[in-house]
């Protein structure tokens, strides 16, 4: 493989990764909140056939991810309208709406099958494009792309580095407290977990209007994506730089199984699709063995030198959920 | 009839009547009969003794992964891996009947090896994820899915790599297995009484674990609150563990069935979907055993009765998914709601 192809190849990997990107950086966004939304799986599909119709009908390619937007906060409040108002669980609500948004798409988009819609055109960055190795890497690309760098760094700055950004975290992290001083818990879940849904809402338009242009149902190949950035977002430890590094890697590895695909005849394609999925459990693993009673235990066993060297092993890749994660707060 | 009761069933009602609602609306914007479109699903289902059979097929695997899935909602968690514990148990069948055919052990023996080979293979999948949870903290909804992908993907490798077809591999499966290694079927159909019993057996048994058995009672403590049932000397993980083993073990037993019952061969698509669906059933019904038969087999008369439409109106296959998944949804929050309301009665603000 000579250094166009890699080059040209990798550029591919940051398209098919930003769907993946909005879908986990939402999630993040909602998670931190203390909410968690399941139903990204559906979201994801009900939007791309959402966007695509709206943009079919309109030939406005901007009221398509609008649309998608939209499917994705209306979702997203009837998970947290569940939880708040209902005390219902997040978990329960969430699948289920997975499952009603996937059987709807396939439902309401029968009659978009196959048809020939918009895509959105690239448009390469005067001036940044002619950067050697960076330019046609990163600023040969879609609106849509970049956009999704950029929320990345958005999204963090956000979150750590800001006042709201603090306070969200609270909600998430210990809403009782956030309440005492002042926070609207409820109020901003709602909020969130409508920003969280807006972001997952435009992967789906991201696919359908860009990245596999039209709406092929069932045959869209959409149907488990939401599930991997679920994984994701909890490999990501719920900061956008490390999410947005899973994000990159399950593209990459997914693009190498292509890669490799003629080189080993002797393995059907949908295998080294799915080759990401064991990394995935084995990541996920990772990140959370360490909190696990036995992995304690034998690291209080061992010599001090080597349980030094274990712990910082362990603690380098460990991630924890926000404490309030699916509970409802209540503040009475 | 108390005040309650009435409350209750009015909210349970409503829920439906909304459900019924939003997909009439969906089968009119799809520009079909809504009245016709519900007759005929009842048609499809129950209108002749091959439809009835058909549904009951659909019945036997659903009513499974639902007994399995209240073992493992009754322990708290979350088994979302029981595709791929269907799948992996559809594998270790298929494998076993390819070993032995070829011998001269008796067809009887041989299915029923296949079948125990295929409760194996699911429970050890599901032990995986149950590992991962209790020793490695991985949350059984992440563990599970991902395993769902890979199962998927071992069942692609195997129909289109080292059990191929001769001549073709395709997506239709692995060679069909000579008759005799087939559970004999009712009246010359798929519908194996054997397949039947077995689910009904399986139900009963979950009944009876959960609700009139020690170790019921505690796997319940766990699910209620893990830390002071751990504190009250039950064994948490082994007892989680179990959970999984004996719901991976009912989703084996589902797939296994499957590929002896009905199918009679491994193909890419082999759970169905009964996973997930089973998964429903079990929310729909809040976790009561007791509801499990009925309400599965209307989510089977559903799925088969869904069939013909796709021929008589043109409504996408998907428009059964549609109406139960809506019907769970609004059920949940139906539940939500009636608790509120109840709340608010009490106490008068």
């Amino acid at each position: 493989m000579n250094s166009t192809t890699l080059l040209v190849g990798l550029s591919g990997v940051l398209v098919t990764a930003a769907p993946i990107m909005f879908a986990v950086i939402g999630e993040t966004i909602t998670e931190r909140a203390g909410v968690i939304n399941l139903s990204i799986n559906g979201t994801i599909l009900l939007s791309a056939m959402g966007g695509f119709a709206a943009a079919y009908k309109t030939g406005s390619l901007v009221l398509g991810f609008l649309a998608g937007m939209l499917i994705g906060m209306v979702v997203a409040f009837i998970v947290a309208f569940s939880s708040i108002e209902l005390h219902q669980s997040q978990v329960a609500v969430g699948f289920v709406l997975a499952l009603a948004c996937r059987d709807l798409s396939y439902f309401l988009g029968n009659t978009l099958f196959g048809l020939p819609g918009p895509r959105l055109p690239t448009w390469a960055i005067p001036g940044l494009k002619d950067i050697p190795v960076i330019g046609p890497l990163l600023f040969r690309q879609d609106v849509l792309t970049y956009l999704s760098y950029i929320i990345i760094f958005l999204a963090w700055l956000w979150i750590f580095r800001t006042r709201p950004g603090l306070m969200l975290r609270g909600i998430g992290e210990r809403p009782a407290a956030a309440f005492v001083r002042g926070a609207n818990v409820n109020r901003l879940r709602y909020i969130y977990t409508a920003i969280g849904g807006a972001f997952t809402g435009l992967a789906g338009p991201a696919y359908s209007l860009n990245v596999k242009a039209g709406w092929m149902g069932t045959q869209s190949g959409l149907d488990g994506i939401g599930w991997i950035a679920l994984a994701i977002t909890i490999f990501g430890g719920w900061n956008p730089i490390r999410a947005a590094f899973g994000t990159y890697l399950f593209s990459f590895l997914q693009w190498l199984g292509l890669v490799l695909q003629p080189k080993l005849p002797g393995i059907p394609s949908q295998v080294l699709q799915v080759a990401p999925f064991p990394l995935m459990i084995l990541t996920l693993l990772l990140v959370n063995i360490g909190d696990a009673e036995w992995v304690q235990r034998i690291l209080a066993a061992l010599p001090a030198r080597a349980r030094r060297l274990a712990v910082r092993l362990l603690r380098a890749t460990r991630a924890l959920p926000p404490a309030g994660l699916g509970v409802p707060f209540d503040s009475e | 009839m108390k005040k309650n009761t009435w409350i209750n069933l009015s909210f349970q009602i409503g829920a439906l009547l909304l459900a019924l609602l939003i997909t009439t609306l969906l089968i009119v914007a799809a520009g079909a009969p809504p009245f016709k479109t519900y007759l005929s699903i009842l048609k499809g289902s129950f209108g002749s003794t091959q439809n009835v059979i058909a549904v009951l097929i659909a019945w036997s695997p659903l009513l499974l992964t639902t007994a399995g899935v209240l073992v493992t909602f009754a322990a708290g968690l979350w088994n979302i891996g029981m595709e791929g514990q269907i799948v992996l148990g559809a594998i270790f069948t298929t494998w076993l009947l390819r070993l032995l055919q070829i011998t001269s052990v008796p067809p009887a023996l041989i299915i029923a090896l296949g079948i125990l080979a295929g409760m194996i293979g699911g429970a050890l999948w599901a032990a995986l994820a149950g590992v991962l949870k209790t020793f490695g903290g991985v949350n059984e909804i992440f563990g599970g899915l991902g395993l769902n992908f890979v199962a998927t993907a071992l069942t692609l490798y195997l129909v289109f790599g080292p059990w191929k077809r001769p001549g073709v591999a395709s997506m239709s499966g692995t060679q069909p297995f000579d008759q005799k290694l087939w559970l004999p079927g009712f009246l010359g159909s798929d519908l194996s009484p054997i397949a039947l019993g077995l689910s009904v057996l399986a139900i009963v048994a979950v009944f009876i674990l959960l609700h009139n058995t020690h170790f019921g009672l505690r796997l319940k403590a766990i699910g209620k609150n893990p830390k002071a049932a751990y504190l009250m000397g039950v064994p948490t993980w082994q007892y989680s563990l179990f959970a999984f083993l004996l719901c991976g073990a009912l989703a084996g037993l589902a797939g296994a069935l499957q590929v002896t019952g009905q199918y009679h061969r491994l193909l890419p698509n082999i759970s169905s979907g009964y996973g997930f669906l089973g998964l429903l059933v079990a929310m729909l019904i809040n976790y009561q055993a007791v509801w499990a038969a009925p309400v599965a087999l209307f989510f089977a008369a559903l799925n088969i009765g869904g069939i013909q439409l796709q021929i008589l109106y043109k409504l996408p296959f998907s428009f059964s998914g549609v109406l139960q998944d809506l019907l769970v949804l609004l059920v949940l929050m139906g539940e939500g709601a009636r608790q509120r309301f109840v709340k608010n009665e009490q106490e008068p603000q």
